[in-house]
């Protein structure tokens, strides 16, 4: 019978150490300790252009992570892209004229969005639409930008240079 | 003309062998119930089954977590990345290497004892007494050992998952100077719970059945003779280690396939 009792406790123990294992899994490696957010409410913001934006990603007041994205779509009348995202209700005191800019973390990292609080006394309330957009920076469209105007500024200094003795 | 005639005689036979397998399986998972009111007997194959696998599997664990860490941070560091380490990590064993050589691991060393014993029992004509006594033997011998084998390999493979994401840290961080919170930062970052973890308990689940089913299969079909008792082991741990690498990529397709 000790002896019984003596293998009941190691299994036991070896069953307790697996669940330890699932929730140190759950816990630790997994995001379930911060993917969930329970009180939540959603607001909505139109963008031009997402960028490589995805589903889960933070969204950040004062670099603070509030939320998540939830959701993108397509506004098909307007061709814009809007997005979902669900807000910690921790923060419910966000102003009516809050903007949201899809900003990248570090040079070549993922994308997230960023709030920047207005001054509007009245806040922003669950299925409320975020009406000042920032899209996000597409490097190729940024890079073609810089060499049109780079040349353009060449050109342009050139000219001047040549009239400058009109301007004065 | 004799080979053709081999030919079907191999495909009835073969065919014949599923069949058994199937009604096998239906007359276990009646048993089963039976089994899990006399639970002090699962209790005991818990014991063999899972607490004495334990050992192999935190060294092994460890390891595979260490050379995860060391290769992996060897292969980042020519990208400048190694910031995901802890990612890499933690992805690898939690969808593929934690289940999968827990399982291969749990066929070698459970799975060849459970053929080996219940084809001795059946060799010394133990099965064949409790016939004779009116007691039927799948309840009793077969369903708990069953049972344990489909409990211990879900913990065993949650066991093997954590001690190799620690192993990876070992290396990552206290050896080759890794920050930590950039360690454990980027795991959680990429590791979604549902997606990851569950999946791979579900796979672990799933090849503990497999794994299992075909050792309590091979040791009761055994022939009992002491040479029918080592091939049945050696079956069971080849087939049983084809099936996890092959029911592996079917349930990966499954899981992660449409993203």
């Amino acid at each position: 019978m000790q002896q019984k009792r003596g293998i009941d406790l190691i299994v036991g123990l070896f069953v307790l150490g697996g669940i330890a294992a699932l929730v140190f899994l759950a816990l630790r490696v997994g995001n379930l300790s911060t993917a969930s957010v329970d009180n939540a409410y959603r607001l909505y913001a139109e963008f031009d252009n997402i960028g490589g934006l995805k589903l889960k990603a933070p969204v950040t007041l004062a670099g603070v992570n509030i939320g998540r994205v939830t959701d993108v779509k397509i506004e098909k009348a307007f061709y814009t892209a809007v997005v979902e995202m669900s807000i910690d209700s921790k923060y419910d005191n966000l102003p009516e004229d809050t903007s949201a800019a899809i900003l990248t973390a570090g040079l070549l990292g993922s994308q997230y969005v960023g709030l920047e609080p207005g001054a509007e006394e009245s806040y922003l309330a669950d299925g409320d639409k975020i009406e000042i957009t920032q899209s996000s920076l597409v490097l190729e469209n940024l890079i073609s930008t810089f060499i049109t105007s780079g040349a353009g500024q060449g050109a342009a200094a050139q000219s001047g240079s040549e009239s400058s003795g009109d301007d004065f | 003309m004799n080979w053709i005639a081999d030919l079907g005689a191999k495909t009835l036979q073969y065919v014949a062998g599923l069949g058994r397998a199937g009604r096998f399986f239906a007359a276990l998972t009646g048993a089963c119930l039976i089994a899990l009111s006399r639970f002090s007997l699962v209790v005991k194959q818990l014991y063999s089954v899972g607490v004495l696998t334990l050992l192999i599997i935190l060294v092994s664990g460890l390891f595979v977590g260490m050379v995860l860490g060391l290769q992996g941070y060897y292969t980042l560091v020519s990208f400048g990345a190694e910031s995901s380490l802890g990612l890499v990590v933690a992805l690898s064993l939690t969808r593929e290497l934690g289940p999968v050589l827990s399982a291969l691991l749990f066929a070698g060393r459970a799975g060849s004892a459970l053929t080996a014993e219940i084809g001795l029992m059946k060799a010394t004509q133990q099965l064949d007494a409790m016939e004779m006594m009116a007691t039927d033997p799948l309840p009793i011998v077969i369903a708990p050992r069953f049972l344990a084998g489909f409990i211990a390999l879900p913990l065993l493979t949650a066991i093997f998952t954590s001690i190799g994401v620690i192993g990876g840290y070992l290396i990552g961080v206290q050896q080759l100077g890794l920050d930590s919170g950039v360690y454990w930062a980027a795991m959680q970052e990429g590791v979604d719970f549902y997606d990851d973890i569950i999946n791979g308990v579900i796979k672990s689940l799933v090849f503990g059945l497999v794994v299992t089913f075909i050792a309590v299969y091979q040791g009761y079909f055994a022939t009992p003779t002491s040479e029918g008792v080592s091939r049945a082991t050696t079956r069971t741990v080849v087939n049983a280690s084809l099936s996890v690498l092959g029911l592996d990529y079917v349930l990966t397709a499954l899981m992660f396939g449409e993203i």
